[in-house]
């Protein structure tokens, strides 16, 4: 089976519009978090992208008022990917587009209601760039980004194409705060992973995008080593108190890369400061013999992402790795999971060769993909 | 050397009926609502498990169209715990996500429900045939135009292939307004039926 590598990468969000500008406000320990007014029916902490400055960015790709907010994010992050990128769109290059609600504030916005359907947002991205294939669209809740990576791998691995440009993104919407609000999930303060006075999640948005390929021709490639993408069977709306999933994930992913839990240098976990989400994955973690590793959770900065998570903090776990610095878990001060973990108090440098990300997810999904620096 | 599919069983449903492995098993009344539909076939069919009437139209439907698979399929349930589940559809969740949007709509009459939110998200179809069956194996919900047994086809094969998955749950799953549309198919390396993208098609066409 081929060898995979990730490359080319551009994360959009409200802490810049390129992967360099982000890792260094999360080297700096700035959070894209503040306090908004006007997205509900009462004051939350949430992640929001400037409208203006989105515009300004994309004007020179197109006209603002044409695409929704959600497309712009994902154009401009994928432009700018795909330029950097080692390879050009061919027949054999797949498009990956997760999202979990995708345009969903078309139902109630000056846009067609059509528009909230996935399949337009995929055309709009696929047009604009000119792909030559069918989008392959992923909407598997808060897995959706990590499992669109592992997507990626599986069939340029199997030899169904030679590479792909993967983008995930999603919006703040009143849709999905109201939701979590209902949910009573949402915290009162920026959202605090693993901490003891954690409350809650911080909702954020942001587009990521990856260059994908079965060549090593970048300069600071890094190779797709194992994954696994499996489901609790115990709860559609709560984590697995055993952290089944989860488990059952990293174990497919650490035997497919043939590694022993301890040569894992780095952890960028899921964690989004619900109590019963971090508790999890406490238990999951410890249940793999991984709770020594160094392991953050980049919620802190940018809150929940959604289905641009997974892809996102991929992104800032391959900085990581190329700049040997594990990065401060922002929000985090005293343990509050039953099981110890080695969360990142400080940013500090040091060697790392190989990284781990998970993500979990309503419906019982969870992902765990891992990921090794290439030596020439 | 890439390993040859086989098919264990399929199912579909639409337009009121249920067929399983190409036979008639129920044709309803048309002028029945899908949940009225869905639930003359749950009472008729004896599925005892009251966590299906908490489920939305989508879950519903998939829900339905696994019960019949893996009753035909007749499998050990330690098998089965490790069956990948590989669904896709065109509406994602619309269907759920339009009720959402109707309890937020009016600042006056405020009244989100996470019953109703919970199932803003296609894949908790997968979750709640998940926990039916207690699977534990591979997830991934697709979305497109239409349905597109080459995908599916190209994914299950890299889960067999690559060793995550020894049966791959397959297909399609769309409801939308008041249409719906399910076609699933259970596929291993060995099985009664020879397996092809193209025999898929042709009974998704024709069936």
């Amino acid at each position: 089976m081929k060898d995979v590598f990730i490359s080319s990468n551009t994360i959009v969000s409200p802490l810049g519009f390129n992967s360099e500008t982000n890792v260094l406000e999360i080297s700096k320990a700035h959070s894209g978090i503040t306090l908004h007014k006007d997205i509900s029916t009462m004051p939350c902490y949430a992640a929001i992208i400037d409208n203006k400055k989105l515009d300004k960015a994309f004007y020179t790709l197109g006209n603002p008022k044409a695409y929704t907010k959600l497309e712009k994010m994902m154009i401009l992050s994928l432009q700018d990917t795909i330029s950097q990128s080692s390879f050009t769109i061919t027949d054999k290059t797949a498009l990956i587009i997760a999202t979990t609600k995708g345009n969903i504030d078309a139902l109630n916005n000056n846009f067609k209601p059509e528009r909230a359907y996935l399949p337009a947002l995929s055309e709009k991205i696929k047009t604009f760039f000119n792909f030559k294939t069918e989008p392959i669209i992923i909407s598997n809740a808060c897995v959706s980004g990590i499992l669109a990576i592992a997507t990626a791998k599986r069939l340029i691995q199997n030899d169904y194409y030679d590479n792909a440009f993967v983008v995930g993104g999603d919006i703040v919407s009143e849709f999905t705060i109201s939701g979590f609000q209902s949910f009573q999930a949402i915290s009162e303060t920026p959202c605090k992973p693993f901490s003891k006075h954690r409350t809650g999640i911080s909702i954020g948005e942001a587009a990521a995008s990856v260059a994908i390929s079965n060549q090593n021709k970048a300069k600071e490639a890094i190779q797709i080593i194992g994954d696994g993408s499996c489901n609790d069977a115990n709860h559609i709306s709560g984590p697995s108190r055993t952290g089944e999933g989860l488990y059952l994930s990293m174990l497919s992913a650490l035997k497919e890369a043939k590694i022993q839990p301890e040569e894992i240098n780095y952890i960028s976990a899921h964690g989004t400061a619900t109590a019963f989400n971090d508790e999890m994955e406490a238990i999951a973690f410890n249940r793999a013999k991984l709770e020594h590793i160094p392991l953050n959770s980049l919620k802190g900065y940018y809150g929940h992402t959604l289905g641009a998570s997974g892809l996102l903090e991929t992104i800032i776990g391959m900085h990581s790795l190329k700049n040997n610095t594990l990065y401060e878990s922002l929000g985090f001060d005293e343990l509050g999971v039953s099981m110890p973990l080695n969360i990142i108090k400080n940013t500090t440098k040091k060697t790392i060769n190989t990284f781990l990300k998970t993500a979990s997810g309503f419906g019982g999904c969870n992902t765990a993909v891992i990921f090794k620096k290439v030596t020439h | 050397m890439k390993k040859n599919l086989n098919t264990i069983a399929y199912c579909r449903i639409k337009n009121h009926t249920i067929s399983v492995n190409g036979k008639l098993l129920y044709t309803k009344d048309s002028q029945l609502t899908f949940p009225e539909f869905a639930k003359q076939v749950y009472k008729e069919k004896n599925i005892a498990y009251p966590k299906f009437f908490k489920m939305d139209n989508l879950s519903k439907l998939g829900f339905l169209a696994s019960e019949f698979i893996f009753e035909a399929a007749k499998l050990d349930s330690d098998i089965i715990k490790n069956t990948g589940i590989v669904l896709s559809n065109r509406a994602s969740s619309l269907d759920t996500d339009r009720k959402h949007q109707e309890t937020i709509n009016d600042k006056n009459n405020y009244y989100p429900s996470p019953a109703v939110f919970v199932y803003t998200l296609a894949n908790i179809m997968i979750g709640e045939i998940s926990i039916r069956h207690q699977i534990k194996g591979e997830n991934v919900f697709f979305v497109a135009e239409q349905f597109n047994e080459i995908l599916l086809e190209q994914y299950a094969s890299s889960l067999i292939q690559n060793k995550k998955s020894d049966l791959v749950l397959c297909g399609w799953v769309d409801i939308d307004k008041d249409k719906y549309d399910a076609f699933m198919y259970l596929v291993a390396e060995e099985g009664p039926q020879k397996y092809s993208k193209e025999i898929i098609k042709k009974i998704y066409t024709e069936d």
